[in-house]
């Protein structure tokens, strides 16, 4: 059971500002039901520019509730220039603190927060959150630049951190190296694998992509009812054959850029280039 | 507020009947079954007792039956054990709905070097036979299959799917955790290897279980340093929860027809009552072919881990298959893989009852349920107002 605030459970309980604002000046929708939690905020501003209300709808757990029900209390009565300064620290604070797993609940109101501002000020309808810049997670949609700015808000450092509070790295888990990388970018670590970096001759260089795919790539695949074989390695060009299940899987362009030429470069070098055969 | 716990696939309420059996030995008998004084020797009788008493549950033969210390342990015992026998890295067939104590550890082995086979099921959770045949292949030594799903409820034919295995040369275990004292279990006329029971699903105290290991099949001993349990589990008996456990079977056995004539029809009310009051809910799993105690619904729009705080409040107890339950990410690998849809998956709960539930138990939650389902759709963006 997580060990939720009284303020939370009291917040959960009963709800403050539910239901949606008509004409609103501002809406924004995040999430999905896909990833398990979704927030849709409409605000309104009064003659003096101020929040006059703000509204929430939202299909999640407690803690998504809350944090939603905090949101509302915390932004009416700002400006739009106050309420852009609101964070997911804030909301978490309101509510006197999140379990660690939850933390993504606060972030998604921040972001929900975010689009309805930008709603307001393009005046275009809200639309379901766009992409922007690399897709890092592919089970939750969640993009580099979305992962840099938690990390860089609330000072995270591990992925697990990254994970609480953006579920990136949540469901396969192909992508906790990618996190890594981001991590150790934004806190200043340059991290070098033993053999990434060497000089190494071409028949050093086929050993080790050999290697890694013998011990990392094709274990992982045959997980999933499939295989991996290596045809080619041309300079920077490495050719593979994906088997059984891999080779029908709609995901198989996915499988083959975001894991098995993620594994490999990381481990053999970054100019590497992954192809099927 | 009482307690009305419908949990019971979770953990169950020890017997008062077990707990009576197991006191004297914490007590008074509290010697060491190994000992040669005949205040420690004495003791060995009761584990013996308790050894025929689960053999009797199980329709197997007492030497055939091991004490460990849950049904995680049974599950690990079995399939590693019986791949370190072999001396190789032989191929193995399991389902993708199993019990993580089983699908964790074959994945486990996987990546030590065995070919794995996650068997898919269809949207009633059932196995396709035919698929399971053309996944046998010559090197394929162990297939383990549950015996009925610990969040549906849905029962796999064991006793079709263990001739079967036998034909083809397999070991075949089977993990019994949902099942015992539940349905019938009966080894003897099934041909299974090896089967997993846990103590604190029948009534027993958490820390026991049992591995049914058939006579003559290969299989590592599990923990090295001692003679007891026929040197294949070392470490001196835990007796008073071994007794519990004896008593628990032998409970389990004469509340048996209970569990059909009882439990089913206060399940199958409570069933029954949610889907014509609640709207936009639906069963998961093939409500023919289940365990007598246990339904799965999933209620649309909605997220499980608000549902079960909401029942909380009534002092009502559940699971859920959603993923902010677990504090996973993703909602149960079981209901997703009945292809429930992401907007129904979040949303499933699990009620579980046991010979100890009540028709009050029932009105309680059908008194309060709405009401928590009605709050919360009315929070959902998803739900046309």
């Amino acid at each position: 059971m997580w060990d939720y605030t009284d303020k939370v459970m009291e917040h959960f309980r009963n709800p403050r500002n539910t239901g949606v604002i008509e004409n609103a000046d501002g809406t924004g929708e995040v999430g999905s039901m896909a990833c398990g939690d979704a927030l849709k905020l409409t605000f309104k501003l009064g003659k003096d520019g101020r929040i006059a209300d703000a509204k929430f709808q939202t299909f999640g757990c407690a803690s998504a509730i809350a944090s939603a029900s905090a949101l509302t209390e915390l932004i009416k009565g700002l400006t739009i220039a106050e309420a852009e300064k609101v964070t997911n620290q804030d909301v978490a604070n309101f509510l006197g603190g999140l379990p660690g797993e939850k933390m993504h609940c606060s972030v998604l109101g921040e972001q929900a927060l975010e689009a309805a501002i930008e709603n307001y000020r393009t005046g275009k309808p809200a639309a379901v959150k766009q992409l922007e810049g690399r897709v890092v997670c592919h089970c939750f949609g969640v993009t580099e630049k979305e992962i840099e700015h938690v990390i860089r808000e609330n000072h995270l450092t591990t992925v697990e951190e990254v994970t609480n509070y953006t579920k990136a790295g949540g469901g396969c888990g192909n992508c906790v190296d990618d996190i890594q990388e981001i991590l150790n970018r934004i806190n200043g670590e340059k991290p070098e694998s033993e053999t990434k970096g060497k000089t190494m001759t071409n028949l050093e260089r086929i050993k080790l992509i050999e290697q890694v795919i013998a011990t990392t790539i094709r274990p992982a695949l045959q997980a999933d009812g499939g295989d991996i074989n290596l045809v080619d390695v041309d300079g920077n060009r490495v050719t593979v054959a994906l088997q059984g299940s891999c080779a029908h899987c709609p995901m198989a362009t996915y499988t083959m850029k975001g894991f098995v030429q993620a594994q490999l470069r990381q481990a053999v070098s970054d100019e590497l280039i992954v192809e099927a055969e | 507020m009482r307690t009305v716990y419908l949990d019971n696939n979770a953990t169950t309420q020890v017997a008062p009947e077990v707990i009576e059996a197991m006191l004297p030995f914490f007590r008074d008998s509290w010697g060491n079954p190994s000992s040669m004084h005949t205040f420690g020797g004495n003791v060995k009788k009761h584990i013996d007792k308790a050894r025929e008493q689960v053999a009797a549950l199980l329709g197997a033969s007492p030497s055939e039956i091991l004490f460990t210390s849950c049904g995680s342990e049974s599950n690990n015992m079995a399939l590693r054990g019986v791949v370190e026998a072999s001396g190789r890295y032989p191929h193995i067939i399991t389902s993708c709905v199993e019990h993580p104590a089983v699908l964790e550890v074959a994945r486990y082995l996987n990546k030590k070097g065995c070919r794995l086979t996650e068997l898919k099921v269809n949207s009633g959770g059932h196995l396709d036979m035919d698929e399971l045949k053309a996944s046998i292949s010559p090197s394929t030594l162990l297939l383990s299959l549950m015996w009925a799903n610990n969040e549906t409820g849905v029962i796999f034919p064991i006793d079709k799917i263990a001739p079967i295995a036998k034909e083809a040369g397999l070991i075949f275990h089977t993990d019994a955790v949902q099942v015992a004292g539940k349905i019938p279990i009966d080894v003897s006329k099934v041909p299974v290897d090896l089967l997993s029971i846990s103590g604190h699903k029948l009534h027993a105290p958490k820390g026991i279980g049992v591995l049914y290991i058939r006579k003559g099949t290969k299989v590592s001993p599990f923990i090295l340093g001692g003679h007891q349990e026929r040197s294949m589990r070392a470490g001196t008996e835990n007796v008073p929860y071994i007794v519990g456990m004896g008593k628990a079977c032998e409970l389990a056995m004469e509340h048996m027809d209970e569990e059909q004539i009882r439990v089913a029809p206060l399940r199958d009310r409570l069933e029954k009552e949610i889907l014509k009051i609640c709207p936009d809910t639906r069963v998961n799993g093939d409500p023919k072919a289940r365990l007598p105690n246990t339904t799965n619904i999933s209620f649309e729009f909605i997220e499980g881990e608000a549902i079960l705080l909401g029942m909380n409040e009534h002092g009502i107890c559940a699971s859920s298959g959603s993923a902010c339950t677990s504090g996973s990410l993703e909602p149960s690998h079981v209901i997703r893989a009945l292809g429930v849809p992401y907007t129904a998956a979040h949303g499933s709960i699990r009620f579980s009852f046991s010979r100890y539930n009540t028709d009050e138990d029932v009105d309680t939650v059908l008194k309060h349920l709405p009401g928590v389902i009605d709050r919360l759709r009315k929070l959902s963006p998803f739900i046309k107002h």
